[in-house]
């Protein structure tokens, strides 16, 4: 039986750590809503620092681009906020409802697990977007890094580190973000068939029509869509996002048309079908919760031979720098033949039983002077291993 | 401005550190003479000037990571150094430290148009990047001034900035992966042509580390594809808060430009004098709106510019006719440092970053402290993301002239702290600013940094004396200073 510290200010971080680290070192799982804890090793820590009282939005300049919100503050919360003045977080973090089968999650949670969606290669990644933070170290010191303003150079970047760290070096209080005005219209290019889907994906991503997402989903894939123009296309779907402005959008797409006819029939969705279709590629909806997950971090014209080469079902977003690929069970999650089918990269298993990810590394093993290294920054932050051990 | 006391017994030995260096570089690329020396007593921070104990110019990876070691042993310092146009110090010399110049590597290995990238040597100059990939339409967006001169090793080193970073992001967003050596020889890989490293994210926090976790030797960056056009605007203002509103109404209105910049009437005057680009001399602030895409959206979004600028008030307004007028409108702006270097003997670039919207106060208070030391300054500002270059005007000749300046521009940067901005944009901490990180950071967030510093360079030997004002030791910072005695349960809400 664990217990739940359940902190409700910074005051009480700092002493939930301080009582950690003394005495025999107590270890703490770290966590906002809890609904990523499928990724990475079960934790089972005998106590658990649960940060969703730290909530609440503590400045939000819409025409300043920013945002600073405390770590346990919904990501709905977030959201809606931003909704109103027609902002989003533009790396589009994924909802973890079809991955975990939990929805929600907090903003904490989502910048130290460094989550994100189709616009990656356009806008970057929550590592990108995040502009500073507040947190409590595993020394039991509270710092801070970063600040409030995109052009920073002051110091070293720990805010870089510590989005995506899983709440392995600190327990973030606060953090600040970039947000970026919605655009005024999205639109999305489909070809059917495509006779070479890689290179189809690489010219659109490659145009000069700066695409905000280039997915490819075979045919097996692209028949579970709710939207009926791809599932009900009897064949595979490429599908390319042009946003911005009205104008811009159409003759982007009016370009990006006539770009990829040469390798299969084009169609174009609108607004709500755009919204729809890139959902489902963000949050990975097309596969069923018993297989297993891995997902693939690659250059993008090795995308397509690496699938191939695995048994499993898969489709690309990235223009094929990222491959979702899902797998029938096994217990050791075919962890060998995934990571010996890439050439650079990484693979990160995103989705498997508690008792399969004890066995098998979760995150891609780091060649040896890297791992050191990273032993050694993790130790600065937390020398006696008391924030989320193993979990990366 | 002090540095570390440098060694005796390092600059006793410096005949065996040439002998062992030359063991690993052979000819002339070990320089000892003090003529030769002379060269590298500086990076772009004139102001400050020492000779290196010896300068090194390896070529491949395996010296730089035998230099190292070799370094690592007889406990010698290191000063990385690119091309030395950084604008901090942060590749001014030591007396008792080996310059490491990266300046031989300098070849572009690999043009991945597929994947977007380009695989260089440190020491290929920012604009040589994108002269190999602009006649296949690419370019590499970041573009800081020096671009014609500064290396990419140095951008990595000082996540260097530009004009149009507003919209595609500063270096960090634009590097996929490092080679790197340690201090104690180790070479390892961060990244590589996939996106996100992967573990935690190393590659991020050695971009802008000013030289101290270690030697870059070779990077990976993205190119992208250039827009198909670009148009520029000069919209002027009679007052500066206009020119403020403008942007922030531009930003407001979900906008982002390609770039946009701002400049005062002192930065205007002198940028027009020293090369004719159209600016008018009858407004108090000038903005330099660039928008890019295809043709339909940059039409449609000048005229969004311009109906939202003579909203609030512009008195001057011109859109760039063609690719000519374009390149003519951005002339002044790109010739800021030389065209104010001609109304004044000498001056200091200061580059604070400020939330948008306190633009008219820090303008205000800057003018009073101008008055205040008796000094001039022109401002030039990236307005988009907040970020000030004010140039301050002195004589180095006048007795306490650049006391006085760098007074002025460290109570500047202090004045940018205050509204909730930072030390420095672009241009790094270097020796510079290093002085001032007590402003924004308490003890302790510095010490968290410095642990940082620990995991990779733990000796402290890479590039001391810059971005801290003291670096601890590693052993004192790892020490723990929480009771060993058992606490009982905080007081905290419990199930």
């Amino acid at each position: 039986m664990s217990d739940i510290f359940k902190p409700e200010n910074d005051g009480h971080v700092l002493d939930a750590m301080r009582w950690a680290v003394s005495g025999n070192a107590k270890i703490l799982e770290v966590m906002g809503q809890g609904t990523k804890r499928g990724l990475g090793p079960a934790q089972n820590a005998d106590n658990v620092l649960d940060l969703s009282g730290l909530s609440g939005i503590t400045l939000y300049e819409p025409e300043e681009l920013v945002m600073t919100a405390r770590a346990g503050t919904p990501i709905a919360e977030v959201q809606a906020a931003l909704d109103e003045a027609n902002q989003m977080l533009a790396f589009e973090p994924w909802s973890p409802a079809s991955l975990y089968g939990v929805d929600g999650g907090t903003v904490g949670g989502v910048f130290a697990s460094a989550v994100t969606g189709p616009r990656r290669p356009l806008v970057g990644s929550a590592r990108d977007h995040m502009l500073g933070f507040h947190a409590v170290s595993g020394r039991g010191e509270i710092f801070k890094s970063g600040g409030r303003v995109v052009k920073n150079v002051t110091g070293f970047d720990l805010t870089k580190l510590m989005a995506g760290s899983m709440g392995t070096l600190a327990v973030m209080t606060d953090v600040s973000f970039k947000v970026l005005p919605k655009p005024e219209k999205s639109r999305t290019v489909l070809v059917f068939g495509a006779t070479d889907p890689g290179q189809a994906m690489r010219d659109a991503q490659n145009s000069p029509y700066e695409v905000s997402g280039v997915a490819h989903l075979p045919t097996n894939v692209a028949v579970r869509s709710t939207v009926s123009y791809v599932s009900d296309a009897g064949s595979s779907v490429t599908a390319v996002r042009v946003e911005g402005p009205g104008p811009s959008v159409e003759v982007r797409c009016t370009a990006l048309r006539e770009l990829l006819s040469k390798y299969g029939a084009v169609e174009e969705l609108h607004t709500a079908n755009t919204v729809s279709l890139w959902r489902e590629i963000r949050d990975v909806s097309f596969f069923t919760s018993e297989r297993q997950l891995w997902r693939l971090s690659v250059a993008p014209s090795d995308g397509p031979q690496i699938a191939a080469k695995l048994h499993g079902e898969y489709y690309f977003d990235w223009a094929g720098g990222l491959v979702w690929l899902a797998m029938d069970a096994q217990d050791d999650a075919n962890a060998d033949q995934v990571r010996g089918a890439l050439n650079g990269g990484h693979a990160t298993l995103m989705r498997a039983s508690e008792d399969v990810r004890a066995r098998v590394a979760v995150f891609q093993p780091q060649a040896d002077g890297v791992a050191q290294l990273m032993k050694r920054v993790r130790a600065g932050f937390d020398p006696h291993n008391i924030l989320n051990p193993g979990r990366m | 401005m002090k540095m570390p006391t440098p060694d005796a017994g390092t600059i006793a030995k410096r005949g065996e550190i040439i002998k062992r260096l030359r063991a690993i570089v052979p000819g002339e690329g070990v320089i000892v003479d003090d003529s030769e020396l002379r060269t590298f007593e500086c990076d772009g921070l004139m102001a400050y000037k020492q000779l290196p104990m010896v300068v090194v110019l390896p070529q491949t990876t395996q010296q730089v990571s035998q230099i190292l070691k070799a370094c690592h042993e007889m406990g010698v310092k290191i000063v990385p150094r690119g091309a030395g146009t950084g604008l901090s110090g942060g590749a001014l010399p030591l007396a008792d430290a080996v310059t490491v110049g990266l300046g031989k590597f300098n070849t572009i290995l690999d043009i991945d148009y597929e994947n977007r990238c380009v695989v260089a040597q440190p020491g290929v100059t920012n604009r040589a990047i994108t002269d190999a990939v602009e006649d296949e339409g690419f370019y590499y967006a970041p573009d800081p001034s020096s671009k014609i001169a500064c290396t990419i090793g140095g951008n990595i080193a000082e996540n260097a900035g530009g004009m149009h970073c507003l919209k595609y992001g500063l270096t960090t967003n634009n590097v996929l992966g490092v080679e790197m050596v340690l201090m104690d020889g180790e070479v390892i890989r961060l990244g590589g042509k996939h996106m996100d490293a992967g573990g935690l994210d190393l590659l991020g926090a050695v971009t802008g580390s000013e030289g101290l976790l270690g030697i870059i030797t070779e990077v990976t960056v993205r190119i992208l594809k250039q827009p198909d056009t670009a148009k520029a605007l000069l919209v002027g203002f009679p007052g500066v808060e206009a020119g403020g509103e403008c942007v922030a109404k531009i930003i407001g209105a979900g906008i982002i430009p390609g770039a946009m910049e701002m400049m005062d009437k002192m930065a205007i005057g002198a940028m027009q004098k020293f090369v004719d680009s159209g600016y008018p001399l009858d407004v108090e602030s000038l903005l330099v709106v660039e928008l890019d895409g295809p043709e339909a959206e940059v039409e449609y979004l000048t005229e969004r510019v311009r109906e939202i600028a003579e909203s609030v008030g512009s008195s001057f307004l011109r859109v760039s006719a063609n690719e000519t007028e374009r390149q003519q409108f951005w002339k002044g702006r790109m010739s800021a440092f030389p065209s104010v270097g001609r109304i004044s003997p000498d001056y200091l670039t200061m580059d604070g970053t400020i939330p948008r919207h306190k633009l008219p106060e820090v303008l205000t208070r800057m003018n009073e402290l101008s008055d205040k030391y008796d000094l001039r300054v022109a401002n030039v500002f990236h307005a988009g993301d907040g970020n000030l270059h004010p140039l301050i005007l002195f004589d180095a000749n006048v007795a306490g002239d650049l006391d006085k300046a760098e007074a002025f521009g460290h109570d500047i940067l202090r004045l940018c702290v205050e509204v909730g901005g930072v030390l420095s944009g672009e241009h790094g901490i270097g020796v510079e600013k290093r002085d001032l990180m007590g402003e924004m950071f308490t003890e302790d967030d510095i010490k968290q940094q410095q642990r940082l510093k620990c995991a990779f360079d733990a000796g402290g030997l890479l590039n001391p004396g810059k971005v801290y004002p003291t670096l601890h030791r590693c052993a004192e910072l790892g020490r723990m200073h929480v009771t060993d005695g058992k606490l009982p349960f905080p007081d905290i809400p419990r199930f």
